[in-house]
């Protein structure tokens, strides 16, 4: 039997604040898909206490709550100028990639986007490995819109075209994944950044220059995204170095 | 491995169904069923072949999305796992295995080997939930007790992933141990009590008008069943039922 460490989980998601709610009002993202328990790292065998942190403790006093308030709303009306903006970024998105006669499957997109993740963006990375990741996804990302072929029509079950629009936003993720991964040149938490290291080789935080949380706000383009930093306080406990010597 | 597969084909739900044969190489052993299925896909789509519609999602056995009816068993000839989790190295080299989807009246087929499952999304709502209040002031779920072999007993039933397996083995195409599984998690514990007559009533009422056949104590759902869900939950929707029709 072989044996290698494997990133198996990948830490934070979206935004939410203390009630769990995101940016959107109404749209709570609940349990991993959230950013909010596990911090720069997630140990082993803990997995599962997001979902039951949530679920159990903070849902039951949040969602109902807003569900109350909001229940009287009824129908939301879909004709609005953003309903109908929205509807035409999908549709034209949706005939773009099923009218794109490519040569290149969705799977092979989603293999070379992992190959670049787990070169260059994985456990132990470096400033040139995630310069050349950004590089490269960002042009994997423009490939995939001139060469991804899927057969089918949309008015009809097809998972390739279900799965190109998640592989979609996968480019557009791990892209930004690099770009974060590149302005934090610290290690911290399950991330060995190759640069910050004690002489012996351990993992070396900068808690001078990155005490935050880095919340990346949507602005199209990865590159354009923009960072809002949430500073960590600590009160009740001292920020130590973990040692497993 | 050099396999032949017979696999079930179908445009559409109103189109005619027929199982095609595509012989596929230098399978590994090491590959989950579905990885072989991706593999088959992505040599038919180079020969301008519409790639094989199967549902699938988590694909580590916890998620109830995958199904496919494998050398006439639901999720294959592996015991206690989902399509996801069977692996290749099951099946010997030569083999011919047949795919289908899971055939039941109250499962129709969207594509290929992908089924309508949302007739179990129907019974859910039917009843299988609990009501809070939304005040903002819930009780802790932790400060009611609960015996812990309601608790054990209640979390196996609460494994059921909803996959289907029991319905497309029983002969009788009956959902019976997805719905009493459903109706003991909740049966068993003290916030769930309170709906209890009406839930079992309206589940089972859900299930009869979506189609399903009934229980005749066969067992072969509960050897399908991925999550070993018990027949013993079938016994207990059964007391439930009489005692909530009794109540009215």
């Amino acid at each position: 039997m072989m044996i290698y460490p494997a990133v198996h989980y990948t830490m934070g998601g979206v935004w939410v604040d203390y009630n769990l709610m995101t940016s959107i009002p109404g749209c709570y993202a609940i349990g991993e898909a959230n950013f909010s328990d596990h911090g720069a790292i997630r140990l082993g065998a803990s997995a599962l206490m997001q979902g039951l942190a949530d679920g159990y403790f903070v849902l039951p006093y949040t969602i109902g709550d807003y569900l109350a308030n909001d229940i009287r709303t009824g129908p939301i009306n879909t004709e609005s100028p953003e309903f109908e903006q929205a509807e035409n970024e999908v549709r034209t998105q949706i005939d773009q990639l099923i009218n794109n006669n490519g040569k290149n499957s969705v799977d092979s997109y989603h293999r070379k986007l992992g190959k670049i993740m787990w070169d260059k963006c994985g456990m132990s990375r470096n400033e040139k490995g995630l310069k050349e990741a950004i590089a490269e996804i960002k042009a994997l990302r423009e490939d995939f819109y001139k060469n991804v072929n899927i057969p089918g029509k949309a008015e009809e079950f097809n998972e390739q075209l279900a799965k190109a629009g998640r592989v979609a936003d996968f480019l557009e993720l791990g892209e930004l994944f690099a770009k974060d991964a590149l302005e934090r040149t610290e290690s911290c938490g399950g991330h060995f950044r190759e640069e910050s290291q004690t002489p012996e080789g351990e993992a070396l935080r900068d808690d001078e220059a990155f005490t935050f949380v880095s919340a990346w706000e949507y602005k199209g383009e990865p590159s354009a995204a923009e960072l809002h930093k949430e500073d960590l306080n600590y009160e009740e406990i001292e920020v130590k170095t973990r040692s497993y010597k | 491995m050099n396999l032949t597969l017979k696999v079930w084909r179908q445009a559409n739900a109103d189109a005619q169904g027929t199982l095609e044969t595509y012989p596929i190489e230098n399978v590994s052993p090491d590959m989950s069923f579905l990885e072989m299925m991706d593999v088959l896909n992505e040599q038919l789509m180079g020969k301008g072949i519409d790639p094989i519609a199967f549902d699938h999602d988590c694909r580590e056995g916890i998620c109830g999305m995958c199904s496919m009816y494998i050398n006439g068993e639901a999720h294959g000839p592996d015991r206690l796992v989902t399509t996801c989790q069977l692996h290749m190295r099951k099946f010997k080299d030569g083999d011919t295995i047949t795919i289908e989807p899971f055939r039941a009246n109250a499962f129709p087929v969207v594509k290929d080997l992908a089924v309508d499952r949302s007739a179990f999304d129907r019974i859910q709502h039917a009843g299988g939930f609990v009501s809070v209040n939304t005040s903002g002031n819930t009780q802790d779920a932790n400060a009611i007790p609960i015996d812990k072999h309601d608790a054990d007993k209640a979390f196996d039933a609460a494994t059921c992933i909803g996959c289907g397996a029991c319905v497309a083995s029983c002969k009788n195409a009956s959902a019976m141990l997805f719905v009493s599984a459903k109706v003991s998690q909740y049966a068993l514990l003290p916030q769930g009590k309170v709906e209890a007559t009406d839930r079992v009533l309206n589940m089972v009422k859900q299930m009869d008008e979506e189609g399903f056949g009934n229980c005749t104590n066969t067992g072969a759902c509960e050897v399908e069943c991925p999550k070993g869900i018990s027949l013993e939950n079938i016994a207990r929707m059964n007391r439930e039922y009489l005692s909530a029709s009794l109540k009215g």
